[in-house]
């Protein structure tokens, strides 16, 4: 496949194009690496020398925290473009963005808890780790309800662009809270230094990862592409209804 | 495993959620990219 000439794609019909043609080369690997990851994790990798089994839920729970905040520096980036340069797929690239990685940091808090309840004895504590990871769910909801109920949408999404851009503050926070504070939550295992997880249990990790990133990027494609057919649709009611009037 | 049942829940939370999204999201856009055509 050719690559793309990015100035071409900002067209949201030429994007809609390569989109359509993208989509299923990240779904259907991103299904495939996630479904080879989590058996690897579940059967294959051995237990935690302390923890035992209840590292398996290691497999779900850090790939959709990684990609909740990935997903989030996206979205705030995207926002950022939309506000300065006032692109077109920059403003969809949001909207796109928010419900996905609500759905992601959802799935990072409740397996965390689901892992909390046996590991700590309590399924919730107020610590800065999982409160930071609160506060990230918290502004993509924040972000889902002002593109949604503000009665003015083109205001609305600013005010969610500018709300994605400030909420950025709460990245370094949750990166940095194992470290700052002391939490019931371990300290990152993987660092750019390297990785103190065995061989083992790293690889399914990072086939589960892959998978989640891949699915990550499809969900958003499909709903960009899903917002640029309702807004064609909505542009030509307009259209007959100008027309009738 | 005796930790077996959260285990468990937590795959079936994740797989519940990502499924669903992804069921969600093709069928708003078949639903979206049918209107648009049906129309054309």
């Amino acid at each position: 496949m050719a690559a793309p000439d990015l100035h071409a794609l900002a067209n949201p019909l030429r994007f809609q194009r390569f989109a359509t043609v993208l989509t299923p080369w990240l779904l259907l690997p991103g299904l495939g690496l996630l479904g080879i990851g989590l058996w690897r994790g579940l059967f294959l990798a051995p237990p935690d020398y302390l923890q035992g089994d209840m590292v398996r839920i290691m497999y779900v729970h850090v790939p959709a925290a990684w990609f909740a905040l990935g997903g989030y520096l996206g979205m705030a980036i995207a926002a950022l473009s939309a506000l300065v340069w006032k692109h077109p797929l920059a403003a969809l690239s949001v909207r796109a963005i928010a419900p996905v990685g609500a759905m992601f940091a959802a799935i990072c808090l409740i397996t965390g808890s689901i892992w909390g309840k046996p590991s700590w004895g309590t399924w919730w504590v107020w610590d800065g780790r999982l409160t930071s990871m609160l506060v990230l769910f918290l502004l993509y909801l924040g972000v889902i309800a002002l593109i949604h109920l503000h009665e003015d949408r083109a205001r609305g999404l600013k005010m969610a662009g500018f709300l994605a851009i400030v909420g950025t503050i709460n990245l370094p926070i949750i990166k940095f809270s194992v470290e700052w504070w002391n939490t019931l939550h371990q300290p990152a295992s993987i660092r750019v230094s390297g990785s103190s997880i065995h061989p083992e249990m790293l690889a399914p990790l990072m086939l589960s990862a892959l998978g989640f990133l891949l699915l990550f990027a499809a969900l958003v494609l499909i709903r960009m592409r899903t917002l640029i057919a309702e807004q064609r649709l909505d542009m030509r009611a307009l259209r007959r209804a100008a027309r009738a009037g | 495993m005796p930790h077996l049942p959260f285990i468990i829940a937590a795959y079936a939370v994740t797989l519940a959620g990502l499924g669903g999204l992804v069921i969600w999201s093709l069928l708003r856009l078949r639903r979206a990219e049918r209107a648009l055509g049906g129309e054309d």
